[in-house]
């Protein structure tokens, strides 16, 4: 079976000022699929860190370079969720190299893939067949993460 | 007109403390101007830096390096760092990095003032 093609295909430039733009996207989608609040702030929130890492690692602040962010309203394994891909045309680095630092070494900065990591139950980072590098996160909808509770609740 | 990468920092001082209130997201675009109101705060060599930040509704980890590095310059003035009044979803991020027990939170600026 052919892979289904993402509901959201978005590109942006490398400029930090679109960010909020590309998290309120999120916010909005995740809620709206039934994620509870907090859940789909933290979702946001690590699309966020990992668009602003293609912008400062990959990218070395340029503000004209692209980034293509797709969205699938379904998890690799067809259930209800959500697979996001961040891809770029940055540098390719070793995937395994990429790693959120020690959270006992309490310093400004580098925590950006520790969150991606934390708050979804997938990341993997891959390099593009051509150019650049490709992130995958998957984020499973569970009765955990819905809000039936909340609507329940008033 | 202002910068959409404005970012509105109220200051006022109190009793020896200067108190900083960011309004606005904090990301990545709009982390450096905080970065700079705190560092002429610290240059002014209060007895305590306080940042309220009910008026923060999204802070990514930009922001929160922001702080971690006021915390750091802080320290070396003897200055105390409180941070106060944070939404639920600022809270979440110093919850995921685990940095909630490494900064004094408190619920508003009057508890700041005495923490």
């Amino acid at each position: 079976m052919s892979d289904p093609k993402p509901v959201i295909e978005i590109r942006l430039l490398s400029d930090p000022m679109y960010l909020a733009g590309a998290r309120e996207l999120v916010l909005g989608l995740t809620r709206r699929l039934g994620f509870k609040q907090d859940e789909s702030g933290r979702i946001a929130l690590a699309v966020d860190e990992a668009l602003a890492n293609v912008i400062n690692h990959g990218y070395a602040r340029a503000l004209d370079r692209p980034i293509w962010m797709s969205i699938w309203t379904q998890t690799p394994e067809g259930l209800p969720g959500l697979r996001i891909t961040i891809e770029d045309e940055a540098k390719q680095i070793d995937p395994d190299s990429i790693c959120g630092r020690d959270l006992d070494d309490v310093k400004p900065g580098g925590l950006g893939v520790h969150i991606i990591r934390e708050v979804m139950d997938k990341a993997v980072y891959e390099r593009r067949e051509s150019v650049g590098m490709r992130l995958t996160m998957i984020k499973a909808l569970t009765p955990k993460s819905t809000h039936a509770r909340e609507h329940a609740n008033g | 007109m202002a910068s959409p990468n404005e970012l509105e920092v109220v200051w006022e001082t109190r009793d020896g403390a200067t108190i900083l209130k960011p309004a606005g997201d904090i990301d990545l675009s709009r982390s450096p101007v905080l970065r700079n109101d705190i560092r002429k705060a610290i240059g002014d060599k209060p007895g305590r830096l306080v940042i309220e930040l009910s008026g923060v509704s999204y802070m990514d980890s930009s922001g929160v390096a922001t702080l971690v590095e006021a915390m750091q310059l802080a320290r070396k003035i003897n200055a105390k760092l409180v941070l106060c009044a944070l939404t639920d979803r600022v809270h979440s991020i110093f919850e995921i990095a685990r940095l909630d027990q490494f900064f004094t939170i408190c619920a508003d600026v009057n508890e700041a003032m005495e923490a």
